[in-house]
């Protein structure tokens, strides 16, 4: 048995200790808005926050997580409102496909935990990890400097 | 109307059909109401009904219904593959039939022949649409012909706004708007003239009535939609060129909207596959005592062509697989790699040459004399590697035989084509096959093809229970249907004036669409041929089918023919489009906004290219800017005319996700073949453009208003040519040999 916390819910696994974290949430925890897209950390679809650090969780085992506190994309929101980020995505209208948004907010949201006035220097470091086929990247910056603006407004 | 009874059909299935006879009454059947408008002959409601109306509502035609909420429910015969087709369809319908476009739901039609794609031949009988050749391969390799047409239900050839959009959606809530009006006169005693139909309520002025549609949906099926909906002018649009916000974005930034993927079923296991890694390989032997001991892992079915490990989840199931001691009869492919392919194309090139017998789609002129009188002549040989789609969702779909039935859950660019798919691997009727179609995580033509689905029908009838068959990276790169390698030579000359006299250009394996190497210029010699030079590498349609390489040689030795002239290549280019202004105002806007006559600083340079595919034209220009041989993309300017713009930031979207596929594929999209089979397998190997990498991408709009074109391919074929133009201009380096990496420039 693994215990660790999700979305602010106490859950205990009963899964190998091995087996990334991705498939505990997707699988076992039924929370599929956490995507599978390469498996061996090179896109970033999987990403979710550990301790609030942004991880690839397909290549996160679940012996990692143990006792630590994740938040996937499901849990991005407070109380129903919308994260800043989230918001952005949507003002920005910037999903296409979609899939890997999940995990690109997840990045932008780690880093404008961090840091609300990111240069563009800021965003490639934290973003390059994350793939979009459907292009959007240009979309996402306009986003994170959006929502960078509304936290810096508002935190 | 009495006098207008619902048409019948005219003729056969390949008669000539009239619009009048494409719209069909509707009826009311077992006390619900339906209101039914098809556009194919015949009485379709009431089998339509059983699948997308639900008690108490009304069906306004296959592609509307009102709900008693007065909700407008647009049903959409395309799937939501990220390129905004839910919105811009259903604005087309909502404008039309003057809904409160708040009240507007979209859904997916479900895979039933009703949802086919009649649109498509019905565009072609009018004469103002083209048989849709980029969907040739889609359907098990056949060629689309107009018959087929009929029994395709398809998301690809950026057909959706340009054939279900104009002639479907527009006249169904048309034909809709009036029967209501019809209704609303009739109950009220009052003219139609002096109605007014706007935010999904009928007014009548004089008497201060007013009330919602849906109290006039039942009155509205006593009549006979109209044999001619009048459609609005463009004057007249609310939504239509509208950027209204796309209906499936919130979805997607809160982990709620549903792929293929995320199917889940109760007692549900989790399949994942490796195929014969050489194509058209078999199994030869296995041992599974290995990966049998594994945790989680329940069976392992061989197919002959594949196996599939079958586990509790996908983890065990790739694990399982991992560990797996297969040995492939290779069936004598696997000697070939790509330095061997780009040489059969050589050969295959050279003996066409030699014997003038290319398939000739261009022959204009006479270039031989042409050639023989030239002051100045150039040859130019290029090529193009092999390309995975690499959609970032990986194929995936679950399968659940159950009382007599299939149940399919997946993404797929053609649903009627996975349920006859589906059908057909087990043996089964197709009306006993029902495919649940989610979002698409990505598709650029991948999700056309069904291998994915047959393989999970096979899957799941070996294991008897409902399996959700997930394919790994590594598989989706070694099996994918690539986009073809393909060598291209060019002939050209120039006469005395620096003008082009002679375009000739001859290129291995023409697949669709057949206008894709046809260049715009007037240039009065022209031959244009191909050879055939299979390969056993499995291909398809990739984001823009043919034209994404083609554009790349023509508007590449277009430039060639420009340095050859010296002669600035915007101003080579225009002065061969006078005959063309539609394509001249499109380079001429992409050249302004990016200020093409500025001057860039040492090491930097711009490049243009032009290119019309699916209807739409578009001009790009890529600035580029090199330093110790590293080479950076800047800047990407795109001008469009897609004729209309249904929804501006929308077609915006699509250019900028089109130019960063095409730039991908330029910078860095290789796959070769080693040893019979591929040799990339995961993104580190086939690397994407990422955050650190991305140009800033501005588009001009330019509507003529000429016929719809398509959105989410024509941005493609422009940004390869655009961006070696560009590195030409900075450094003189020609890259005539795609990915540029293989140029001595690091990317």
């Amino acid at each position: 048995m693994t215990e660790l916390e999700v979305n602010g819910t106490r859950h205990r696994v009963s899964a190998d200790p091995d087996m990334p974290l991705l498939w505990v949430i997707r699988e076992q925890l039924g929370l599929t808005g956490t995507k599978f897209g390469c498996g061996i950390a090179q896109c970033g679809a999987c990403t979710v926050h550990l301790d609030g650090a942004p991880v690839r969780s397909c290549t996160t085992p679940l012996r990692a997580a143990e006792g630590r506190s994740v938040t996937t994309i499901e849990g991005l929101a407070t109380n129903g409102a919308r994260h800043p980020v989230q918001q952005a995505w949507i003002d920005q209208q910037v999903p296409q496909c979609g899939y890997c948004q999940s995990g690109q907010i997840m990045s932008a949201a780690a880093l404008l935990a961090h840091n609300t006035a990111p240069t563009d220097a800021d965003i490639d470091v934290a973003m390059r990890g994350n793939i979009c086929r459907c292009g959007t990247y240009g979309r996402i910056r306009q986003a994170i400097k959006r929502a960078a603006a509304e936290l810096d407004t508002n935190g | 109307m009495a006098d207008d009874p619902a048409p019948r059909a005219k003729k056969s299935r390949l008669g000539k059909w009239t619009r009048r006879g494409l719209i069909t009454a509707g009826v009311v059947t077992g006390g619900a109401l339906i209101v039914g408008v098809a556009i194919r002959p015949g009485h379709r409601a009431p089998r339509v009904k059983e699948l997308v109306a639900n008690q108490g509502e009304s069906l306004l035609n296959i592609w509307v219904k009102i709900a008693p909420d007065n909700r407008v429910v647009a049903i959409v015969p395309h799937a939501e593959m990220g390129q905004g087709v839910h919105t811009a369809l259903a604005q087309m319908l909502a404008d039309e039939l003057d809904a409160d476009w708040n009240l507007v739901d979209v859904m997916e039609a479900p895979a039933h022949d009703e949802y086919a794609n009649y649109a498509l031949p019905r565009g072609f009988l009018f004469g103002d649409a083209q048989i849709p050749r980029a969907l040739v391969g889609t359907v098990d390799g056949i060629l689309l012909k107009l018959t087929q047409a009929m029994d395709l239900q398809i998301t690809g050839g950026s057909l959706s706004v340009r054939a279900t959009g104009a002639h479907g959606m527009r006249v169904a809530g048309a034909a809709a708007r009036e029967m209501l009006a019809k209704a609303a006169s009739a109950a009220w005693n009052v003219p139609v003239r002096e109605l007014v139909l706007a935010q999904s309520r009928i007014s009548h002025a004089p008497s201060g009535r007013s009330d919602t549609y849906a109290s006039f949906a039942a009155a509205a099926a006593q009549f006979a939609p109209s044999s001619k909906p009048k459609l609005k002018n463009a004057e007249a649009f609310n939504l239509i060129g509208k950027s209204v916000p796309r209906n499936d974005i919130p979805g997607k930034t809160d982990g709620s909207a549903m792929f293929g993927i995320d199917a889940q079923l109760p007692g549900m296991k989790v399949a994942t596959v490796r195929s014969a890694p050489v194509f058209g390989g078999k199994v030869a032997v296995i041992d599974d005592a290995e990966t049998m001991r594994q945790p989680g892992v329940q069976q392992v079915v061989n197919l002959g062509d594949l196996v599939a490990v079958v586990a509790d989840g996908y983890w065990h199931a790739d694990r399982g697989l991992a560990v797996l001691d297969i040995e492939w009869d290779n069936v004598g492919r696997d000697k070939v790699d790509q330095a061997a392919i780009f040489a059969q194309f050589e050969r295959d090139l050279a003996q066409a040459e030699i014997e003038s017998n290319g398939d000739v789609e261009v022959d204009r002129g006479d270039v031989d004399a042409a050639l023989a009188t030239a002051a100045r002549r150039i040859e130019a040989e290029y090529r193009v590697p092999y390309l995975a789609h690499a959609p970032m969702e990986p194929l995936n779909c679950t399968v659940w035989l159950h009382d007599g039935i299939c149940e399919v859950w997946t993404g797929t660019q053609n649903p009627l084509g996975a349920r006859a798919a589906a059908a057909d691997a087990l043996g089964m009727e197709p009306d006993a096959v029902i495919v649940h179609n989610a979002y698409l995580g990505g598709a650029f033509g991948r999700r056309s093809v069904q291998d994915y689905v047959v393989q999970a029908a096979r899957i799941a009838q070996a294991v008897g229970a409902p399996t959700k068959l997930v394919w790994s990276r590594e598989e989706d790169i070694a099996q994918d249907r690539y986009r073809p390698a393909v060598t291209s030579r060019f002939r050209g000359a120039l006469d005395q004036s620096g003008r082009p006299t002679v375009w000739m250009n001859l290129y291995v394996d023409k697949h669709e669409p057949a206008e894709a190497p046809r260049i715009p210029y007037a240039i009065d010699n022209q031959r244009i041929a191909s050879v055939a030079s299979p390969t056993h590498v499995p291909f398809g349609v990739w984001r823009a089918v043919d034209h994404s390489q083609h554009a790349f040689f023509t508007e590449s030795f277009v430039d060639e023919l420009a340095n050859l002239a010296h002669e600035d290549p915007y101003a080579f280019r225009r002065r061969l489009l006078n005959h063309a202004p539609r394509h001249r105002k499109v380079l001429d806007a992409a050249a302004e906004k990016a200020g093409w006559t500025h001057p860039l600083g040492e090491g930097r340079g711009r490049g243009i290219a032009l290119h019309e595919s699916f209807g739409s034209i578009v001009a790009e220009v890529a600035e580029v800017a090199i330093s110790d041989g590293a080479l950076r993309v800047e800047r990407v300017v795109c001008a469009v005319d897609a004729g209309y713009a249904v929804n501006p930031d929308g077609l915006t979207a699509q250019m900028e996700s089109g130019i960063v596929y095409g730039l991908t594929a330029a910078l860095h999209g290789e796959i070769s073949i080693e040893h019979g089979r591929v040799k990339q397998s995961n993104f580190h190997d086939y690397p994407m453009l990422r955050m650190d990498e991305m140009p800033v991408v501005e588009t001009v709009i330019v509507s003529s208003g000429g016929p719809l074109g398509g959105a989410g391919e024509p941005g493609t074929p422009p940004a390869a040519p655009a961006l070696v133009n560009a590195i030409h201009a900075a450094t003189g380096i020609r890259v005539r040999e795609l990915p540029v990496s293989k140029n001595n420039l690091r990317v």
